[in-house]
C-alpha cells in the first residue's frame, strides 16, 4: 500500500511549471510581491524552449523609426492573427511590451545598438516598423541568461528536472498543489501552492518534423484539461515554411525568415521559381509579379514590389507542400531554397552568420554556393488554455496561464517576434495576477490523499507492468499519424482517419510498458509525456474538423477561405462527466469600439491620428 | 547506411561498465542522433540530455573518444568507418546515471557572482545609452550556452579536482561579462582575487580550444581580468589613486579575433 505520508511536500504561495522566458517573467514577478515563490522544470536551469528563439523581440520602442506607436503594433498583430485573437490581450501586449523590454535591459541583457546607443529594431514580416529588439540571431539566448541570471537572486526556489504530473484541486474546486516527480531519482513530490501558472509551452512533438524540442509534449494543455480548465482554440497550429529536410539529423530544424528576407529564392526540381504561381488574389497589389521586378525590389527599389517568397507563413508552407505533391519536391523531398545566386558570399556570411554555420556543420553545404533543401515544419501553437485577458487565470481557479501555453493572443497566426515579448509581458502578469490571488488564500488546502495515489499509480503502473506497447514507438506513430492526417492541409477524410487512428494509439497507450528502474529513465519520462501528447493531438484534430473554413495557420482543402461566420467564434475544449472531450463553439464577445475602429482604420488615417495625438503632446 | 558499433558508458558514479552496441547509422546522423536510436530500439531506459539538436542550449555535453564535444554537432563521418565509437560522461562532474552528469555545482558557482547594476544616471525616458563598440566584448562572452565543456576540461578542475578554489572558465567570462558592461557600476574584483580563484588559471588555453561558440575565453576574458587584479592588488600607483579618487573607471582592452 502506498504511504504518501511518506512522500515529501512543499509548501510555496505561487509555483509555477515551466522555466521558459515566460515562467521565469512570472517568477520574478511573483517572488517580488513577497510571495514565497517555486519553479519547476523538466530541463536543467535556462535550457527551455526559449534559448532558440533568434529573431527577437517585438515591442514599439521607435528607436528606429519614431513613427511606431502601440496602436500600429496593435493593429499589425490583429491583421496578423484574422482577426481571432482576443483583443484585450493584444491590447495589454502592445501597451506593455516596451517597458518589459527595457527592464529586460537593466536587468542585464545587452542588446545590439542603434547609432544613438539605443536598443536597435529589425524589419520582420507583418510588422510595419522596424520593431524586433534583438542581439544577432541569438535573442532567445539573451532573454532566459538575463531571467536566469536575475532570477537566481531573487529568493525564487528553482526544482530542476522535475517533472509535474497532475494538478490537484480543493473540495470547491480551486487549485491548491500539483503532484511531480524527480527525474533523477524517480520519487514523487507535492507542491502545495496557492495558486499555479502554468507556463508549459506548446505540443508541437506531435508532429514528425518539428522545429520543436522533446520537452513540448502539451504537459500545460493535458493537466489543466485533466482538472476541468477549458483550451480554446487548439486548431490553429503554426507550420514555418522553411525547416531543414535534410539530414535526417536535423529534419525540421528552423532555417530563419531572414534567408528570404535577404532575397533568398524558392526552386523546385525543374527550376521554377514557383511562388509566382501562388500568389493569393489579396497579396496580388502588393506582390512582384516577374523575376525582374523583384529582382528591382532586392536592389531597393521602392517602386518594386516584394518578391513572392515573402508572403506570409502559411502560404508559403502550402505552396512548398504543393510542389512536392505534385512530384516537382527537391532530392530530399522540399524545396530548394536559394541564397547564392542573390548575395555575394561575404554578404551571406555576414547577415545570417548562424544559417552559414549550422548548414555547414550539420549538412556539410556552403550556402554562399549551394541552394539549401528546405519543407514546412511544425513550430508553434497558437491555441492553449483559454485565460481571463486581464487576469491570465484559466476557467479553473487558481490556475494561471502565460506563453505559449495560454491561447488568445495571436488569434489564427502569429507575426513572428510576438513571442518573446508576449512571454515578457504576459508572463509578469501571470506572476502579478497570482500572487494577488494568493494572498486572498489564507491557509493551503488539505491534500486530497486519493488523488495523489491515483496521479502516482498511474505513473509506476507503466513501469510496473510485465509488458506492453514500447512508448518510443507509440509516439512515432502518432508523429506518422498527425503529419500524414492532421498536417498543413487538412480534409475531413484524413481528419477522421486521423482521428481513428489517434483512438487506436489510445488503446495501445493503455498497456504502454518503460523498461528498466524508475531512476533517470528516459523509457518512463517518454511514457509520462505521452499521455500529454495524445490528448494534445486529440484536441487539435477534433478542433481542426470542427472548423470549417480555411484562416490563418488553420488550412481545410475542403473548405477554402474565411468564412464570415467562424470570425464570430471560438472553438473551447474541455472533459465532459463522462470523460470525453467535448468541443463547443463559444461566441466571441463584442470587441470594444474604439480597439476595433483601431484594428480597421486604413494605416494612413491611422499614421495621421498619431502624429496629431504627438503634436498635442498627448502620447 | 551501414551497420556501425559503439561503446556507451552505462551505470552510476561508483559502479558501472561500457556497454556494446550495434547499430545501423545513415548518412547525416550526428552522435545524438545515433545515441536516441540506441536508446529507442535498444536500451530504452539509457539516459542522456538533450533539448534543441542545434549547438544552441548546451545539454548534450558528452565525451566521445575521450574528446569532450556536443553531441548534437558531432558529426557521425568525421570518424573512420571501421572505428568503435566511445562515448562517455563529462570526466568533471559526477555521474548521476550513463552519460549524465550532475553539473549542480556550476550553478552554485553562478550564484557566487554579483549581479549586474547599472549606473542610474545613464538611464533616460528611451532606455540607457550604450554603444555598439563598447557592448561587442561583453555580447562575445553572452554567447556562452552553458555547455561546462570549458569547465570539464580544465585542468584545475578535472585533474586537480579544485572545486572549491576556482570557478572555472564558464563563470570567469561571467564575471568579465558583468565587469566589462560599460554601465555596470559592481566592483567584483576583490572577491575574483580571494574567492574566484583567478590567480589559479595559468593560461592553458585548453578552455577556449574547445568552446563551441568560438568565445576567446583566455585571450578576451581572462587575461584582461587576472590584469586588473594585478593592477587593484600589486600596482601602488593604483591603490594609491584609487585611495584618493575611488573605483577607477573601467577601460576595455582591445578585443583579439
Ligand atoms: S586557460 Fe585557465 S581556465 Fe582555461 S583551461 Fe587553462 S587553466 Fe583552465
Ligand atoms: S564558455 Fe564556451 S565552453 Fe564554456 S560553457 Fe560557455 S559555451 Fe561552453
Ligand atoms: S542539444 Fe542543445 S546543444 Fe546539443
Amino acid at each position: 500500500m502506498l504511504d504518501i505520508a511518506e512522500i515529501k511536500t512543499i509548501e510555496h504561495d505561487v509555483l509555477i511549471v515551466g522555466a521558459g522566458g515566460a515562467g521565469l517573467s512570472a517568477a520574478i514577478e511573483a517572488s517580488s510581491l513577497g510571495m514565497s515563490t517555486g519553479i519547476v522544470m523538466k530541463s536543467l536551469l535556462g535550457k527551455a524552449h526559449t534559448v532558440m528563439a533568434e529573431g527577437g523581440m517585438a515591442a514599439a520602442l521607435g528607436n528606429v523609426d519614431a513613427r511606431d506607436h502601440w496602436k500600429i503594433h496593435f493593429r499589425d498583430t490583429m491583421r496578423g492573427g484574422k482577426f481571432l485573437n482576443a483583443w484585450r490581450m493584444v491590447e495589454l501586449h502592445a501597451k506593455l511590451a516596451p517597458e518589459r523590454v527595457r527592464l529586460l535591459e537593466e536587468w542585464g541583457a545587452v542588446f545590439d545598438r542603434t547609432k544613438n546607443g539605443l536598443i536597435n529594431q529589425r524589419n520582420f514580416g507583418g510588422h510595419r516598423y522596424p520593431r524586433l529588439a534583438h542581439v544577432g540571431d541569438r535573442t532567445g539566448l539573451e532573454m532566459i541568461r538575463t531571467l536566469q541570471d536575475y532570477g537566481i537572486h531573487q529568493g525564487i526556489q528553482a526544482y530542476m528536472e522535475c517533472t509535474a504530473l497532475d494538478l490537484l484541486t480543493n473540495k470547491s474546486g480551486e487549485v491548491c498543489g500539483i503532484v511531480c516527480m524527480w527525474r533523477e531519482t524517480g520519487t514523487f513530490i507535492i507542491f502545495k501552492a496557492k495558486s499555479i501558472i502554468f507556463a508549459t509551452g506548446g505540443g508541437g512533438k506531435a508532429w514528425e518534423v518539428t522545429s520543436n524540442s522533446w520537452e513540448y509534449t502539451g504537459d500545460g494543455y493535458a493537466m489543466a484539461y485533466e482538472a476541468g480548465a477549458e483550451l480554446m482554440d487548439l486548431e490553429f497550429n503554426q507550420f514555418h515554411p522553411t525547416g531543414m529536410v535534410w539530414p535526417l539529423s536535423v529534419k525540421g530544424l528552423l532555417v530563419t525568415e531572414s534567408v528570404r528576407g535577404e532575397g533568398g529564392i524558392l526552386l523546385n526540381n525543374e527550376g521554377t521559381r514557383f511562388m509566382f504561381n501562388y500568389i493569393p488574389e489579396r497579396f496580388r497589389s502588393e506582390t512582384a509579379d516577374t523575376e525582374e521586378e523583384a529582382a528591382r525590389w532586392l536592389k531597393g527599389d521602392p517602386n518594386a514590389r516584394r518578391p513572392p517568397e515573402l508572403l506570409t507563413r502559411d502560404v508559403v508552407a502550402r505552396a512548398i507542400n504543393e510542389e512536392v505533391k505534385a512530384g516537382r519536391g527537391s532530392k530530399h523531398g522540399g524545396a530548394y531554397l536559394n541564397i547564392a545566386t542573390q548575395r555575394s558570399a561575404e554578404d551571406i556570411k555576414k547577415k545570417l552568420p548562424s544559417m552559414f554555420h549550422q548548414f555547414k556543420v550539420l549538412a556539410e553545404l556552403d550556402i554562399t554556393k549551394e541552394p539549401m533543401e528546405v519543407g514546412p515544419t511544425c513550430h508553434y501553437f497558437m491555441g492553449g488554455i483559454r485565460v481571463d485577458a486581464d487576469t491570465t487565470m484559466s476557467s479553473v481557479p487558481g490556475l494561471f496561464a502565460c506563453g505559449e501555453c495560454a491561447a488568445g493572443m495571436h488569434g489564427a497566426n502569429r507575426l513572428g517576434g510576438n513571442s518573446l515579448s508576449d512571454l515578457l509581458v504576459f508572463g509578469y502578469l501571470s506572476g502579478k495576477n497570482a500572487a494577488e490571488y494568493a494572498k486572498k488564500v489564507a491557509t493551503h488546502s488539505e491534500l486530497d490523499k486519493d488523488k495523489v495515489i491515483r496521479i502516482i499509480r498511474n505513473a509506476t503502473t507503466i513501469l510496473n507492468r510485465e509488458s506492453g506497447a514500447n512508448p518510443y514507438l507509440l509516439h512515432e506513430e502518432l508523429e506518422h499519424n498527425m503529419q500524414a492526417n492532421v498536417g498543413i492541409i487538412r480534409t475531413e477524410k484524413e481528419l477522421n482517419k486521423g482521428i481513428d487512428t489517434l483512438g487506436k494509439i489510445k488503446e495501445a497507450y493503455k498497456t504502454v510498458k518503460a523498461k528498466g528502474t524508475s531512476q533517470f529513465n528516459p523509457g518512463w519520462h517518454e511514457a509520462l509525456g505521452l499521455r500529454n501528447l495524445l490528448i494534445t493531438s486529440e484536441a487539435v484534430a477534433h478542433a481542426a474538423l470542427l472548423r470549417e473554413e480555411s484562416r490563418g495557420a488553420h488550412t481545410r482543402a475542403d473548405f477554402p477561405g474565411e468564412q464570415e461566420h467562424w470570425l464570430h467564434y471560438n472553438i473551447v475544449i474541455t472533459k465532459g462527466d463522462d470523460g470525453e472531450m467535448r468541443l463547443v463553439k463559444v461566441e466571441r464577445p463584442a470587441p470594444d469600439a474604439e480597439l476595433e475602429r483601431i484594428a480597421k482604420s486604413s494605416i494612413d488615417t491611422l499614421e495621421m491620428e498619431i502624429e496629431k495625438e504627438r503634436e498635442q503632446g498627448k502620447t | 547506411m551501414a551497420t556501425r558499433k559503439f561503446q556507451i558508458y552505462k551505470g552510476d558514479h561508483k559502479n558501472g561498465e561500457l556497454v556494446n552496441f550495434e547499430t545501423e547509422v545513415n548518412e547525416g546522423m550526428v552522435v545524438l542522433d545515433v545515441v536516441l536510436k540506441i536508446q529507442a530500439e535498444l536500451a530504452n531506459d539509457l539516459a542522456v540530455r538533450w533539448n534543441c539538436k542545434a549547438g544552441k542550449c548546451g545539454s548534450c555535453s558528452v565525451e566521445i573518444n575521450g574528446k569532450p564535444k556536443l553531441s548534437c554537432m558531432t558529426r557521425m563521418n568525421q570518424y573512420g568507418p571501421d572505428e568503435t565509437i566511445t562515448i562517455t560522461p563529462l570526466k568533471t562532474f559526477p555521474v548521476i546515471k550513463d552519460i549524465v552528469t550532475d553539473v549542480s555545482w556550476n550553478y552554485t558557482q553562478n550564484k557566487r557572482i554579483k549581479p549586474v547594476k547599472l549606473a542610474p544616471e545613464a538611464k533616460t525616458d528611451k532606455g540607457y545609452v550604450m554603444y555598439q563598440e563598447d557592448v561587442g566584448r561583453v555580447q562575445e562572452f553572452r554567447k556562452c550556452i552553458e555547455c561546462y565543456l570549458c569547465q570539464n576540461v580544465c585542468h584545475i578542475l578535472r585533474d586537480h579536482d579544485k572545486k572549491d578554489e576556482f570557478i572555472g572558465p564558464r563563470f570567469m567570462i561571467r564575471v568579465a561579462s558583468l565587469e566589462m558592461h560599460p554601465l555596470d557600476i559592481v566592483d567584483r574584483i576583490p572577491e575574483l582575487k580571494k574567492e574566484f580563484g583567478s590567480g589559479m588559471c595559468n593560461v592553458t588555453r585548453c578552455c577556449t580550444e574547445v568552446c563551441p561558440e568560438d568565445i576567446n575565453i583566455t585571450d578576451n576574458g581572462i587575461i584582461p581580468l587576472k590584469e586588473r587584479v594585478i593592477d587593484r592588488f600589486y600596482d601602488p600607483v593604483t591603490i594609491l589613486s584609487r585611495k584618493i579618487f575611488g573605483k577607477r573607471k573601467k577601460k576595455l582592452p582591445p578585443i583579439k579575433p
